[in-house]
């Protein structure tokens, strides 16, 4: 057991627990945090997508003494239904989902890439979400949410 | 189940009670409890429209109720692209029964005739600002009665929700990460369990040293019952730690042959069969053959590779258990538990809950097995079981592989005289609760096993298995259409998307393809001119027009079409699919156009086959189960790689509305068309007929080769 100290969407937050433990374990069964889900366990599908120090990284293979003194958010710190991110908003208007398991992931992704890259083009868009699966075939609606929230929060 | 009464929809004859299907609760609330079970198609969202028009609520008032052995009505499995046909048209007719019984209560409680009632938002008013509701009414208007097939839904144009593109219920949950899927479920005083499983495939459980994995912290029990082995944890890091400790205490025997994957067709038309003719027709007509060509098409085992694994809860409670699944059909799946555990069915309850994105049989039910298995030895605790990504990749049924050989005797014109199909394959269906033996893959694997199911096709009547959208609809004077299914199954298939569908309409429209091209036919005029059904000309027309058919030549493109109406009955759908080649294959685009009769909710159609044909186009570009002699080698997104976003090609959807024909569903209508349209483009480009999926750098040179 190791005393880890970093903030979780915005909050510092100090855990007593394995160094070795994946983020997404201490998130889902310890914090009760479920956005992020499990999907492979290996970083290969993107569903446990959340951002650490700005960049999108897969949850389900990020120890958590990585962690030290970085700055995590998950989708619940992304925004709620009272104070909703534009992405949220886009994902809800263009109804850009179909089952929804990789979505929390997905949200990561594009909140990362519209961070960094706020009017990205719809080629960067994709290039930003190629991490992440959808078998749905939702992709589509998902990129036009991403431009759809850029647009948004250039013009606002 | 009650016999049939004609006068009602299948599935209200079924479950006549009207309060099975609704009954109106405090706080202004209608809840709608459907039989059928939201799987990532946006189905709840559409039933709760059909009622919420019927009965005059607005849809905010409508509260969906997951549906439950202990209360829904039966509706069998939500598969075949059937629930807004049976779901919907028995909610619809449900509902048109409770409101005019409400309306009769109104009238005699406001002593004014019926007539004189207006509804808006569950308020009955009349003449003098009288007024009352559904939810003031409900104590006199009991719905403990059966539906009697008496009052009339209301006509198209009364319509005021169906029809729209009313936004997704469950949505908001999803993209706010509040907890909706079973997987982020937890349940007070939860373990949680994970099973041991084979690589080799059917290997047998030979020894097992169980102390590495007793020496877990958190461990509360090794369960083992044949070749069935798992564990039971205080939490899911333990239960990791303690099946990895279980797995290397294992000791299996070797697994059972698995075909050679190089020689599929070979494989299938090797093995013992049955063989059906599934139609025939011949029609005395004067062209005269004047040669015959045949051609063969392949389609490999596909995984359903949902984006989450399997995942359920089971609770134990004396002699009765309750279990938590993402399974399609509730009461199906309860009547295969209470076989393999030998109880009475009533005693148990199985629950939906949401899972991530469903395309058929998958492990959902498998799941469910293996949590209540594990949770006997909880002492009366839940037990939440979540399979790895490699079990999900390996041992969840798969989609059958297809070998289907067509071969068409032409005229000297190159007209069509004869037209022969064969299919060989598994089955397309070993679906619980349907025969005497229980489905589940734990149900094989325990101490007295259950023989492993054969798969078998359900019948045309149905839409058929491997035979699915074999029967052409169009008009060539004789056909023989025959199926061979296989007795052996080294390979465990079951229900994928389409069942035979995407298979038998890539071969059947390739065919097409190549005799029109053969002909110096446009292969549109080709196919309108032998469609006599005006509903099947106008998507396929529809799509032509909107992809701007058939654009200029241009070097490193081609353009394909695909045509097919799902299951000869349901949905019609014409794509046309834009490429771009060299090496390898881009899907550039895809433009379709679809029919469903009534389109309850638009977006939901559009959202529906935008999503089958990207799902195609992964199938068609990437997908394979790979296997060696005794194992599924692709165990991982890497060795099973899906098509991703910057692949994925922009789709375009026309729906031709009908709204006053009978709905059906769009969830499997475009996946035959898009293989079609893509392997034709693909032949257009490069004058390559690939006649084997999937279409990649590999299958076009051995394509080139055949050419050559």
């Amino acid at each position: 057991m190791t005393l880890i100290r970093f903030r979780l969407n915005g909050a510092l937050t100090e855990i007593d627990d394995d160094p070795d433990r994946s983020l997404l374990d201490l998130l889902r069964e310890r914090l009760g945090l479920t956005a992020a889900h499990f999907g492979c366990g290996a970083g290969e599908c993107g569903a446990c997508h959340v951002i650490v120090d700005g960049r999108a990284v897969t949850a389900c293979n990020t120890p958590l003494w990585s962690l030290v003194d970085k700055d995590v958010i998950t989708l619940e710190g992304l925004g709620t239904a009272d104070r909703p991110h534009a992405l949220q908003r886009a994902f809800i208007a263009e109804q850009a989902l179909q089952c929804g398991y990789c979505v929390s992931g997905i949200l990561m992704s594009a909140a990362a890439l519209l961070k960094q890259n706020p009017r990205p083009t719809e080629a960067q868009v994709r290039l930003a979400l190629d991490r992440n699966l959808c078998r749905c075939g939702a992709h589509n609606r998902m990129v036009r949410a991403v431009l759809r929230a850029a647009e948004e929060m250039a013009t606002r | 189940m009650k016999s049939i009464d004609s006068k009602l929809p299948v599935n209200l004859a079924a479950n006549p009670r009207l309060s099975s299907w609704v009954t109106f609760s405090a706080g202004g609330k209608v809840d709608l409890s459907p039989g059928k079970v939201e799987i990532g198609q946006g189905i709840v969202t559409a039933l709760a429209q059909i009622a919420a028009d019927e009965l005059d609520v607005d849809i905010g008032r409508v509260r969906m109720v997951r549906a439950s052995t202990a209360s829904s009505p039966n509706e069998g499995v939500t598969s075949g692209s059937l629930s807004i046909q049976q779901s919907g048209r028995a909610i619809r007719q449900a509902c048109a029964e409770i409101r005019q019984l409400f309306l009769t209560a109104a009238s005699d409680r406001l002593g004014v005739e019926a007539d004189a009632l207006t509804i808006d938002d569950g308020t009955f008013s009349g003449p003098g600002n009288i007024r009352t509701s559904y939810w003031e009414l409900a104590e006199d208007v009991p719905l403990d009665r059966d539906a009697t097939g008496g009052a009339q839904p209301k006509a198209v144009a009364r319509r005021t929700l169906a029809g729209t593109s009313v936004q997704r219920i469950d949505i908001p949950d999803k993209v706010f990460g509040r907890p909706r899927f079973i997987h982020d479920t937890v349940l007070p005083g939860m373990l949680h369990g994970r099973v041991l499983r084979p690589e080799a495939t059917r290997a047998k459980l030979l020894s097992l040293d169980e102390s590495g994995a007793r020496g877990v912290l958190g461990l509360v029990a090794v369960v083992r019952d044949g070749s069935f082995a798992g564990v039971v944890c205080e939490t899911e890091s333990a239960a990791e730690a303690a099946l990895q400790a279980l797995r290397k205490g294992a000791d299996w025997s070797s697994g059972e042959g698995l075909p050679d994957e190089g020689n599929l067709a070979g494989f299938l038309k090797a093995q013992p069969v049955e063989s059906t003719i599934i139609d025939r027709r011949t029609t005395p007509g004067d062209r005269v053959k004047a040669h015959t060509i045949r051609r063969q098409y392949m389609r490999p085992y596909i995984a359903h590779a949902s984006m989450a694994p399997s995942c359920a809860i089971a609770l134990w409670n004396d002699t009765r258990v309750h279990v938590w699944t993402h399974s399609q059909g509730v009461y199906l799946l309860r009547t295969d538990l209470a076989l393999v555990l030998k109880i009475p069915a009533e005693h148990i309850t199985v629950e939906h809950i949401e899972g991530a994105g469903c395309y058929g049989h998958n492990a959902a039910d498998d799941a469910a097995l293996d949590a209540v298995l594990l949770a006997k030895s909880a002492g009366g605790r839940p037990v939440r079981v979540q399979w790895s990504r490699a079990d999900e990749m390996t041992h969840a049924p798969f989609g059958a592989a297809m070998a289907i050989e067509i071969e068409a005797d032409l005229d000297a014109q190159n007209e069509i005289v004869e037209w022969r199909h064969s299919i060989w394959s598994n089955g397309h269906a070993a679906r619980p609760g349907r025969s005497a033996q229980p489905a589940l893959l734990a149900g094989f694997e325990i101490e007295h096993p259950f023989p492993r199911v054969i798969s078998v096709n359900p019948p045309q009547a149905n839409g058929g298995g491997g035979d699915r959208n074999s029967i052409p609809l169009y008009d060539f004077p004789s056909w023989k259409i025959e199926s061979h299914r296989l007795l052996t199954m080294p390979v465990r298939t079951s229900a994928l998307r389409t069942l035979g569908g995407q298979g038998n309409v890539f071969a059947m429209e390739s065919f097409l393809d190549e005799i029109a091209i053969e002909r110096g036919e446009d292969p549109v005029a080709f196919r309108l001119r032998h469609l006599r059904d005006e509903r099947a000309n106008d998507v396929i027309r529809a799509a032509a027009k909107r992809a701007k058919w058939k654009p200029a030549a241009r070097a490193g493109t081609g353009f394909g079409i695909g045509f097919a109406r799902y299951k000869n009955t349901g949905a019609y759908c014409a794509a046309v699919a834009e490429i771009e080649g060299a090496d390898e294959i881009r899907v550039k685009r895809l433009t379709l156009a679809v029919d469903v009769g009534e389109a309850i909710n638009p977006d939901g159609v559009i959202n529906q086959i935008e999503g089958g044909a990207i799902q195609a186009t992964s199938w068609v570009l990437k997908e394979r189960v790979r296997f060696d002699s005794e194992r599924i080698t692709s165990t991982s997104w890497t060795d099973y790689p899906i098509l991703r976003f910057s692949e994925a090609p922009h789709v375009d959807v026309e729906v031709i509305q009908h709204a006053d024909i009978e709905p059906v569903g769009a969830g499997e209508a475009a996946h035959g068309p898009v293989t079609a349209a893509i392997a034709n483009a693909v032949f257009d480009c490069l004058a390559v007929r690939v006649r084997s999926l999937p279409i990649t750098r590999d299958s076009l040179i051995a394509a080139m080769d055949v050419s050559a």
